[in-house]
């Protein structure tokens, strides 16, 4: 089942076109992987679909439903889609678990008790319960971003997207945050990943997309993508990683 | 690949949308614009005193009249307000550096600068201004200037550089540290820090707060009237005296705002930039 349509996006800042007519289909439960050089509109791309950028041109649609439209309210399509940064963007003011309560409890209005109930559920889950009173500044970059991923998924969004979740990591660090996505696709959570981690991609990925300058070049199985790229310009760039 | 954009009828609907909402928006506030201004004339206008208060307050014939008096002493105020700005941001700039030394040798410097910014933080400006108005002249001490416009220009300079020197050490503090380590990492000494890569972060981030602190210095220059000098305050109070009627106050306070207004727009205008400057995302 169709979970989200990209269908002809366009984004340009300017004169620069970022994003040229993309089209992607997700399916429920499927985890797609967006490689490509950094400037490719990998990221720009996430942005859109959580309406973070306005698209210039197309319609993304999510349940059936066009979340690009003007009269859609962009607060209520962001319930539904998680998204996870490069940086953390944990709020540095706020312990683990207020970071990770503070949306269920002021925007889907789940009880404090209850919130903190799931929260320190998922925090025990990701082996992270012995962090849920410290704040982002004591932890690890890799529990930093765990506790991130934590955070955009207590609110059981439909979709999560992962923005190069793992490049701002040390090698040592990477493992432990690949290990929660690979968790969260064992539990039906569709994905959309940014990524530069090619045999992670390949790993957990059911389809692979090729990005370059903002169009989308190849799409199709990992085993192909990695195997046997049909582009040249796929061969060119998985050659050079 | 070469793919050039066609508009598609999709996106020409939606900004047909968007352009039929921004309309509305602007005839929204159009018409509660007019709701409120009418509401607020009509509320005065029926009050029962309005005709005593349009008479001495609002009175067209006085505003002509006391006008070019009151200009002329706002001058003043404005001259005050020129010479006192710059002087305030060096010294406010001066003190908070002193604050931020680290050394013990500097530890007097470090006492005094910030022993000076709780005095004269705590004082309020008019009693300041008459503390140094009326007791500089009264020390009687060789070559001290008597001049009421000095020593009120002296006085508001005492108090504002205190608070913009707290200004100042606020955005120099909110640097973060990595901006310093890299600095020193290169062979900086902590003045060229200073000076090449703290400072100028830091007065960047501070403009909004210091054209606060200056819209409100151009009110203050007022108080120096309590001094004697004819500026604008007091031209105005002499008008009002002799034919009892108040309207200079009035033209007082619009030449006041006439020069605040543009400076709040203009800080508006800085932050908007520096927004935008941070990445537009809402």
């Amino acid at each position: 089942m169709t979970l989200l349509t990209i269908d002809g996006v366009w984004k340009r800042y300017g004169e620069h076109e970022v994003l040229k007519g993309v089209d992607l289909a997700v399916d429920t439960h499927e985890v797609v992987c967006l490689i490509g050089a950094s400037g490719s509109g990998k990221s720009t791309l996430l942005r859109c679909v959580n309406l973070l950028e306005t698209v210039d041109d197309g319609a993304i649609t999510l349940d059936d439903v066009e979340i690009t439209d003007v009269r859609a309210d962009p607060d209520d399509v962001r319930k539904r889609i998680g998204i996870v940064f490069q940086a953390y963007n944990l709020f540095p003011h706020m312990s683990v678990l207020d970071n990770i309560t503070l949306a269920p409890r002021k925007v889907h209005g789940v009880g404090r008790a209850q919130a903190e109930e799931q929260a320190r559920e998922l925090l025990t889950r990701f082996g992270l319960e012995s962090k849920a009173r410290d704040y982002p500044d004591r932890l690890s970059g890799g529990q930093q971003q765990r506790v991130a991923i934590i955070r955009a998924i207590a609110t059981q969004p439909r979709l999560l997207l992962l923005d190069e979740v793992t490049s701002a990591l040390d090698p040592t660090l990477v493992n432990e945050v690949l290990g929660v996505i690979r968790e969260l696709k064992e539990s039906g959570m569709t994905m959309i990943l940014a990524t530069h981690e090619m045999g992670f991609a390949r790993d957990i990925a059911d389809t692979v997309c090729f990005l370059a300058d903002g169009v989308l070049l190849e799409r199709g199985h990992p085993d192909q993508i990695f195997g046997a790229p049909k582009h040249p310009r796929t061969r060119e760039f998985l050659s050079r990683t | 690949m070469t793919t050039t954009w066609v508009k598609s009828d999709r996106q020409k609907e939606r900004e047909k949308l968007l352009k039929a909402r921004a309309r509305r928006s602007v005839s929204a506030a159009t018409i509660s614009t007019v709701v409120v201004v009418v509401l607020v004339v009509v509320g005065l206008r029926a009050s029962p005193g309005w005709p005593v208060v349009q008479e001495k307050f609002f009175n067209w014939d006085a505003l002509v009249a006391s006008l070019p008096d009151v200009l002329r002493g706002f001058l003043l105020n404005v001259t005050i307000f020129l010479i006192a700005e710059p002087v305030i941001l060096l010294l406010g700039l001066g003190v908070a550096l002193l604050r931020g030394l680290r050394s013990p040798v500097f530890f007097p410097l470090r006492a005094l600068a910030a022993l000076y910014t709780d005095i004269f933080r705590g004082i309020p400006v008019l009693l300041l201004i008459f503390l140094i108005g009326f007791g500089v002249p009264a020390l009687r001490l060789q070559g001290a200037p008597n001049d009421p416009v000095v020593l009120g220009t002296i006085a508001l300079i005492l108090s504002y550089t205190s608070f913009v020197a707290e200004v100042f050490r606020s955005g120099i503090d909110s640097i973060h540290p990595s901006q310093r380590s890299a600095a020193r990492s290169l062979g900086l000494s902590h003045g060229q820090t200073m000076r090449y890569v703290v400072v100028p972060q830091a007065v960047r981030r501070v403009v909004p707060p210091l054209l606060n602190d200056f819209a409100s210095l151009q009110k203050d220059t007022a108080l120096v009237a309590t001094l004697g000098p004819l500026e604008a305050l007091r031209q105005a109070q002499i008008y009002a005296y002799d034919k009892f009627n108040y309207t200079s106050y009035v033209a007082a306070a619009l030449l006041f705002v006439a020069l605040t207004v543009p400076m709040a727009r203009f800080t508006d205008h800085l932050a908007a930039r520096a927004a935008r400057q941070r990445g537009g995302a809402t």
